[in-house]
């Protein structure tokens, strides 16, 4: 499809990412058997927050006020990196899966160390445990990302995920979706701080990662970071969806709408997920990700040829 | 040739000046000469890159076997860059931090050195003369020696200048045999070199080890973390940003002499990378003290150059050019990198020390507020360290990334080589992160943990205008990535073995391109959103209060997080690497009065390598202790014995 096109799966990105939560919640409604929020109502948080004025801690430097604003960036960023459909992404080149890391990298820079400039136990902690579990979490997404570009000889996100759906040499590689796409799975629900590794539900600090490092952040930081968290949850699903299934081999308007529906199966299976499991303990953290790391890795063994 | 003369020049006279007029109005004059010489050979190295003109100058040396014969090729010139470029800004940074310095007999001996140091390096990448080579590998040895020794009352500074000592030595040694094999077919001459057939892979080794321990690769990295805290902060500056770096010079012009490279070659330099890389930043993040962190710092970026470079040679061999154009150049780009920006963090940590007198991060906190402009330079140093777009560090370990996926989609033997490039940049990448936010985050951010933290404040002109040159210069080279390669295939093309030139890097301009404009959206989105921001709480309440405590309104600096806690998880996770020791005193009984945790995580290496071998040495040489009498004419004794010796053995 012509690339004027790529601009729509971004805009659904833009608007549609913190429908995600809706989803979320609704299934993990109906396991608990409650009605609910309603659907809308991420939305009507983010706008409530962006209508606020400000409080800010007397210690804090404009490293605290940079952090949000730096984290939205680097996801819109990414989204521009990431193949949300058929016509690949706005910005495309071999290679650009390292870019793409390393943009969440920077917003996880920021964030951290708008964590710490507030001088608080409670964020230092959870900024600590941030940057331990996004170490291992890096290398297990990378090689996923290493184990489908030796399936595919591509090196760029849309490449790899346009093979993944066309090319009849991949048909081979089943068992690598497969791995790779549990691996990713993984890596999402430790990235995006849901369970088993974060919970975004508790305001229990000592037990929180991604909730305790915003905890100074209010009014219009917080809606800033709460849709950075949507888009991130967004692009990252998009990129797994795009992993397990085989968008491109069907026709491309039947294709448009597979992604969003693989996007939105997957808040259902988080929902799923939150409502079947526990948190782990954080010391089984570390050995979560690195086993997410050796499945991508038992993928790359098992690619064919 | 002209320019690099004339700095040498320059370099000269500023040694020979600075002894003399320590004292007096001209004693600035050894500081400025160093800035004037280093300047023109930064200009010398670039004029020869751009213009893509090399030299030879052969000038009379009554020396056996020596030459004075100084040349000029790509590989030469992109060291001769950051040597001068960092040197001469180094020096400007040294200017500053000595102006309080109350000893000017020291401060222009110091100077001395610091000339002598930038000839000698500069020397040793020109030389085209193996015994000049030595000479000005002993000579930068020894002045950088005296560099280090600054503050000699010191306990750990003497010490640390003993390891340095040695160290450096041992590497000679390695490198005094390395030569004599490659000389074996002729003169010292580098042209006249041809190694005799076998002996290419024992050079190659020699090379490693002799080069390795001046570059910092694990396990002959001991010297780093205790020499770069010992010394004045620009001279850590120059030695972890540039002088180690002429290790990694010296073996890739030994790979130019020794034709085709083996597998294992590319492989050991790639498990050395990977090895040093990732231990590097562990001993990093367990640190407590900002300069040993950051001389840790070091070695993990020498292990992600070697890494690179170790991609190179497996793209020699395996005949694909294009991994080996990405993975030397990717190497060389880091080696400029981490030039700029470890000299702007050694400098900051040069300005925090003078500022608030102490190292020990869990003693510092909230400089950003006092020191806003070292504070910001650092933190682009940690962002650019950390290899975070859109600055220098990226596009460089963005080379070496790609050299890697390159080798995962050609396949074959080549897959093992990209997956442990990938997996090790992956898990650097990582911890760099967590290292540089504890090193910025615990340092700059949050209350001051001590009364000189808390009374710390800007430094001098002279110092923090160095670090604003190098902070915008990591924006500038991360921005500029398109041209960058311009500077850098010239001396990738000394590399290969048919050196074609102009365009290898052309397959990743495209690349390069969208890493910059990438780079550029988020620095604009960046700003817009900030301005966004700014408007929509501009007609908002927006109060002042304290961090949230739980209710708790009365908050002290004591109940921050620290840079040891803030570690803790990752450093415990490895453990088994780290052996950290833990002291702790426990609170006890009902009314516990005081209680205490120490922690201190020793180099793995020193303790479980080289002290039992040097503790083995000293007690095999004891052994032979009784035969020092003292006594003049017991070693005339030993003279004639040995005398007598050898005429019988001679005429059995």
């Amino acid at each position: 499809m012509e690339r004027s096109w790529s601009a729509v799966p971004v805009l659904m990105a833009l608007v549609m990412s913190p429908f995600l939560f809706s989803v979320i919640n609704r299934t993990k409604a109906f396991f608990g058997g409650r009605r609910g929020q309603p659907l809308l109502q991420p939305y009507a948080d983010i706008a409530k927050l962006l209508r606020k004025g400000a409080v800010y801690s007397r210690t804090t430097t404009r490293v605290f006020r940079i952090g949000p604003v730096a984290g939205l960036a680097s996801v819109l960023a990414a989204l521009a990196l990431t193949p949300l459909g058929p016509s690949g992404a706005l910005v495309s080149f071999e290679g650009d899966v390292v870019l793409f890391v390393y943009l969440f990298a920077v917003m996880r820079f920021v964030t951290v160390l708008a964590a710490l400039d507030t001088g608080s136990a409670f964020e230092g902690m959870g900024a600590s445990r941030e940057v331990q579990f996004s170490a291992l979490g890096e290398v297990a997404f990378f090689l996923g990302i290493t184990a489908l570009a030796a399936l595919t000889h591509r090196t760029s996100l849309s490449g790899i995920l346009d093979a993944l759906g066309n090319s009849p040499e991949v048909h081979g590689g089943r068992p690598v979706h497969f791995l790779v796409g549990s691996s990713l799975f993984v890596v999402l629900l430790a990235e995006n701080a849901r369970l088993p590794v974060d919970d975004p539900e508790t305001h229990l600090e000592l037990t929180m990662i991604h909730e305790v490092m915003v905890l100074d952040h209010g009014g219009v930081d917080l809606g800033l970071i709460q849709y950075a968290g949507c888009l991130k949850l967004w692009v990252m699903a998009s990129l797994l969806a795009g992993v397990v299934l085989p968008a491109g081999s069907v026709h491309t308007v039947a294709s448009a709408a597979i992604l969003p529906a693989g996007i939105l199966a997957l808040a259902v299976l988080i929902g799923v997920v939150e409502s079947t499991m526990a948190r782990l303990r954080l010391v089984m953290v570390p050995q979560l990700l690195v086993a997410a790391g050796v499945l991508a890795l038992l993928a790359l063994i098992v690619v064919p040829g | 040739m002209f320019l690099y003369v004339a700095s040498l020049l320059a370099l000269a006279a500023g040694a020979a000046l600075s002894i003399p007029l320590f004292s007096g109005r001209w004693r600035w004059l050894g500081c400025a000469l160093a800035v004037v010489g280093s300047g023109l050979a930064s200009l010398a190295g670039l004029s020869s890159l751009v213009g893509g003109a090399g030299w030879d100058l052969v000038l009379p040396w009554s020396v056996p076997m020596g030459s004075l014969h100084l040349g000029m090729d790509g590989l030469t010139a992109l060291f001769v860059v950051p040597i001068g470029f960092i040197r001469a800004l180094a020096a400007v940074y040294g200017g500053g931090y000595f102006r309080k310095e109350p000893n000017f007999r020291r401060a222009s001996g110091s100077w001395f050195f610091y000339n002598l140091l930038v000839l000698s390096m500069l020397l040793a990448v020109g030389a085209r003369n193996g015994l000049l080579f030595l000479v000005s590998w002993e000579m930068m040895s020894l002045s950088s020696f005296f560099l280090v020794m600054f503050h000699r009352e010191r306990e750990d500074v003497g010490r640390a200048g003993l390891t340095y000592m040695v160290a450096m030595h041992l590497g000679t040694a390695f490198l005094l045999v390395m030569f004599l094999f490659l000389s074996a077919g002729g003169g010292m001459e580098f042209d006249s070199f041809a190694p005799a057939a076998g002996t290419a892979s024992v050079i190659f080794a020699l090379a490693v080890l002799g080069f390795g321990t001046k570059a910092g690769l694990i396990p002959m990295h001991v010297w780093l973390p205790e020499a770069h805290p010992a010394a004045p902060s620009h001279v850590s500056a120059v030695m972890s940003g540039v002088m180690i770096k002429t290790g990694i010079y010296g073996i890739l012009r030994v790979l130019t002499f020794l034709g085709t490279p083996l597998p294992w070659w590319g492989w050991s330099l790639l498990l050395v990378g990977a090895v040093s890389g990732v231990l590097g930043v562990l001993f990093a993040l367990a640190q407590h003290d900002l300069k040993r962190l950051l001389a840790y710092h070091s070695v993990e970026n020498i292990g992600i150059i070697a890494l690179g470079m170790g991609a190179g040679i497996l793209g020699v061999v395996y005949g694909s050019t294009p991994i080996a154009v990405l993975g030397f150049s990717g190497a060389l780009f880091h080696v400029v990198n981490h030039a700029i920006f470890k000299s702007l963090l050694f400098m900051g940590a040069g300005s925090v020390g003078r500022a608030a007198g102490t190292h020990q991060i869990d003693r510092l906190g909230g400089l950003l507020q006092r020191m806003p402009a070292t504070g910001s330079a650092f933190l682009t140093g940690s962002a650019a360290i950390c290899g975070l777009p859109p600055l220098n560090g990226f596009v460089s370990e963005f080379l070496i990334f790609s050299a890697g996926f390159l080798a995962v989609v050609s396949g074959g033997p080549l897959l093992p080589v990209g997956t442990v490039i990938i997996s090790s940049l992956a898990l650097i990448g990582g911890l760099a992160a967590a290292c540089f936010t504890k090193a910025f985050g615990i340092v700059f951010l949050g209350f001051p943990r001590s009364g000189d933290a808390a009374a710390a404040t800007e430094s001098n002109r002279a110092m923090v205008w160095p670090m604003v040159v190098l902070a915008a210069l990591c924006v500038t080279l991360g921005l500029a990535a398109p041209w960058v390669r311009f500077l850098l295939e010239p001396a990738v093309s000394v590399l290969l073995p048919d050196p074609s030139g102009a365009g290898l890097l052309g397959p990743v301009v495209a690349a390069l391109w969208g890493i910059s404009a990438v780079g550029a959206a988020l620095i604009i989105l960046t700003l817009a959103l900030f301005w966004l921001r700014d408007r929509v709480l501009a007609g908002r309440i927006v109060r002042v209060s304290e961090t949230w405590g739980c209710g708790y309104l009365a908050p002290t600096a004591r109940m921050q997080y620290t840079a040891s806690s803030f570690a803790q998880p990752t450093v415990n996770m490895f453990r088994m690497f780290l052996r950290p020791k833990q002291t702790v005193k426990e609170p006890d009984g009902l009314l516990p009065e005081s209680a205490s945790l120490h922690t201190h995580t020793d180099d793995l290496f020193r303790e479980r390598l080289y002290v039992p071998v040097f503790t083995g040495v000293k007690r095999a040489a004891s052994l032979l202790r009784w035969l020092h009498q003292g006594q003049t004419h017991f070693y005339v004794l030993y003279i004639a014995l040995t005398a007598l010796v050898l005429l019988t053995w001679r005429l059995w």
